[in-house]
């Protein structure tokens, strides 16, 4: 077979030449991003591994990490290095899916997690029953945080539906702990009288609210620092912080009588510890976190422990209160999701309501 | 390729060299930069029929964002237009003491984090705040209302307007001005025939500028805004929260309206500047 070689054109040299250079600039670029970060974690006497949390949980990971680095070293006398990444919890379990290389993700709801494994298939549609108490570490509940000497005298849930009480809470759309607090809220209502009045409770709460922050740590800001509202619905250990950081003679928690067991539950990424070969490690640090030196640092960091005994020693820190689960006022998280925050959903038609 | 190299060489030949690097290099740069992210947003609403897609778009909240977002950016950009235009006067046609630090200060909203502009500005109009406390006195509440959405977007939107006016006034010689007044034309005069229509494409550049600036700001905004549905949310916020419910198809559905209308506003003024400039020269000539 007689093939003929069409001449090449002549290259403009110059041109060529910039554009091999721009070419090369770029692999080595790409060679930089992609290739260096996977011969990192070769070396047999150290590992890296990442988890990836929610916001509030920095300052409890900080702790945790170095405690778990010591037990592990001890047991293995290998160096583990944890690396923290926090974030709203919806937007880290989107980084996830999107390829963020978590080994273990801590996040602050399960719907979170789920999506892991139906968004992103990176972990078994079962990765919540594979540790004690629905994965769920350590948990907490929505309280309430009242200006000095709770001039609105507000104790209990239907209080904060007075017409003259302003509360703030974040946008239950857009934050973790604000759905938690959304839902604390309907589940109070739910089981003192049942959906239809659950629905006229949450409508009425939040017609009340006169700032919606995406997330959290906004919502404490709005309230603490801007001077907005009477009550500031959040998470315990985010009211705990407040305190603490804005000082006692400013602020005092109010514990409603009922309220929801939040449970902030944790998984490894199959889909990466198995690409990784970091399994064992970072199984191992779930572990940690319900030994009874993790569930110290736990309480410590104002989450209320699993361990009984652990409960027992804080229970000054945290009073008693009548919680009740997710499931008992709403269902999976597939389900509620549907029913409340999708579109449409009942949290859409309290604002369409209001401007019918 | 040789038709391609054929299409290129039959353009009018240039004395300047490197027309076919160059072009290709804007090309590629363009395709990488802009085209190829925003190819993806319509790829992912592909993925919606056109009944969710209308609905998705259509929505009570969607509407009521559209609406508050694009005429607050419009008011912010018309606010920097006019005040802009007159910073930019003030600094080319006056000496003062501390010029300098004032022309840099016009560059602060560009270099500051807008998360940090947001809280700067919510901290100063709360209702506890500095600016805050006295306007809620006049029964005027900007932080958490669609007025402190205004602020945040006029705040990240002037130095757009005062640099593009800037060198245009430099450029213009004192004695234009000088000549209009010799001739008998009265200060308003020299302004409107004289001075504002050799500024008025570049402020109308900087107004186009700072209005896409202003339809796309999130960070500043969601401090300050108060995020009602209905009254105080903005598009990026709908985005976001789409985002944050894992409705990837939805949250691009709404960035599609958001590109479609940007894109035909900044056309449509893009076009009378053209003409206004076409008309000027005809008028000289």
């Amino acid at each position: 077979m007689d093939i003929e070689i069409p001449p090449l054109p002549k290259p403009n040299t110059r041109a060529s030449i910039a554009l091999k250079g721009l070419i090369g600039a770029c692999f080595a670029a790409l060679l930089v991003i992609f290739v260096v970060p996977a011969f990192s974690s070769v070396n047999p006497n150290n590992v890296t591994i990442l988890n990836v949390s929610y916001d509030p949980t920095r300052e409890l990971y900080q702790e945790i990490n170095s405690a778990f680095a010591k037990d592990w070293q001890a047991r293995t006398q290998q160096i583990v290095t944890v690396r923290q990444s926090h974030g709203g919890s919806g937007k880290q379990a989107r980084s996830i899916i999107d390829g963020l290389q978590a080994d273990v993700a801590t996040l602050a709801l399960g719907y979170d997690i789920d999506m892991l494994h139906s968004s992103g298939d990176l972990i078994p549609a079962n990765a919540l029953q594979r540790l004690p108490q629905n994965s769920a570490p350590y948990t907490s509940t929505i309280v309430f945080l009242v200006r000095k000497g709770n001039p609105k005298n507000i104790r209990n849930w239907q209080d904060l539906v007075r017409p003259n009480v302003a509360v703030i809470t974040a946008n239950p759309k857009t934050s973790g702990g604000a759905r938690w607090a959304y839902l604390a809220a309907w589940g109070a209502a739910y089981l003192s009288g049942g959906t239809t009045v659950a629905r006229d409770f949450v409508t009425k709460l939040y017609q009340n609210v006169p700032v919606l922050d995406s997330g959290a740590r906004g919502a404490t800001t709005t309230f603490a620092q801007r001077g907005v509202g009477d009550a500031l619905l959040t998470w315990e250990n985010e009211a705990f912080l407040a305190v603490r950081e804005f000082g006692t003679d400013k602020f005092e928690i109010i514990t409603p009588p009922t309220s929801i067991l939040a449970e902030p539950p944790v998984t490894v990424v199959d889909k990466v510890v198995d690409k990784h070969g970091t399994r064992k490690v970072a199984e191992a640090y779930l572990q940690f976190l319900y030994t009874p030196e993790g569930q110290e640092i736990i309480a410590r960091n104002n989450y209320r422990p699993v361990d009984k005994t652990v409960a027992i020693k804080f229970s000054a820190k945290f009073p008693a209160l009548t919680l009740f689960t997710l499931a008992d006022v709403s269902g999976t998280w597939g389900e509620t999701q549907k029913t409340h925050f999708s579109d449409g959903g009942i949290f859409d038609q309290i604002y369409a309501i209001k401007f019918r | 390729m040789s038709t391609v190299t054929g299409h290129f060489s039959r353009r009018p030949h240039t004395v300047l060299p490197g027309f076919k690097l160059a072009m290709g290099v804007t090309l590629l740069y363009l395709s990488l930069v802009v085209l190829l992210p925003l190819s993806t947003v319509f790829f992912k609403t592909l993925s919606m029929s056109w009944e969710s897609f209308w609905h998705t778009i259509s929505a009570p909240r969607a509407v009521a964002s559209y609406k508050l977002s694009f005429s607050i950016s419009l008011i912010a950009a018309l606010i920097n237009a006019i005040f802009g235009t007159l910073v930019a006067w003030v600094l080319v046609r006056y000496n003062f003491p501390g010029k300098r630090v004032v022309d840099a200060l016009v560059d602060l909203p560009f270099a500051l984090p807008t998360a940090v502009a947001g809280i700067a500005l919510t901290a100063l109009y709360a209702p506890n705040g500095l600016l805050g406390e006295p306007l809620q006195a006049l029964g005027i509440n900007v932080a958490f209302t669609p007025l402190g959405i205004l602020v945040a977007l006029t705040f990240i939107g002037l130095p757009f307007v005062v640099r593009t006016v800037q060198p245009v006034l430099e450029d213009m010689e004192k004695e234009f001005e000088e000549a209009a007044q010799s001739l008998g034309a009265s200060p308003f005069q020299t302004f409107w025939l004289v001075i504002l229509p050799a500024i008025f494409p570049s402020a109308c550049t900087g107004f186009t500028l700072a209005f896409a600036r202003a339809v796309g700001e999130y960070g500043s905004v969601i401090f300050i805004a108060g995020n009602m549905p209905m009254v105080s949310e903005i598009t990026p916020l709908i985005i976001m929260t789409k985002l944050e419910q894992f409705d990837y198809a939805g949250a691009t559905a709404i960035a599609v309206v958001m590109l479609v209308t940007s894109f035909s506003l900044l056309l449509v003024i893009n076009t009378l500047q053209w003409w206004a400039r076409k008309q000027r020269g005809e008028e000289r000539l």
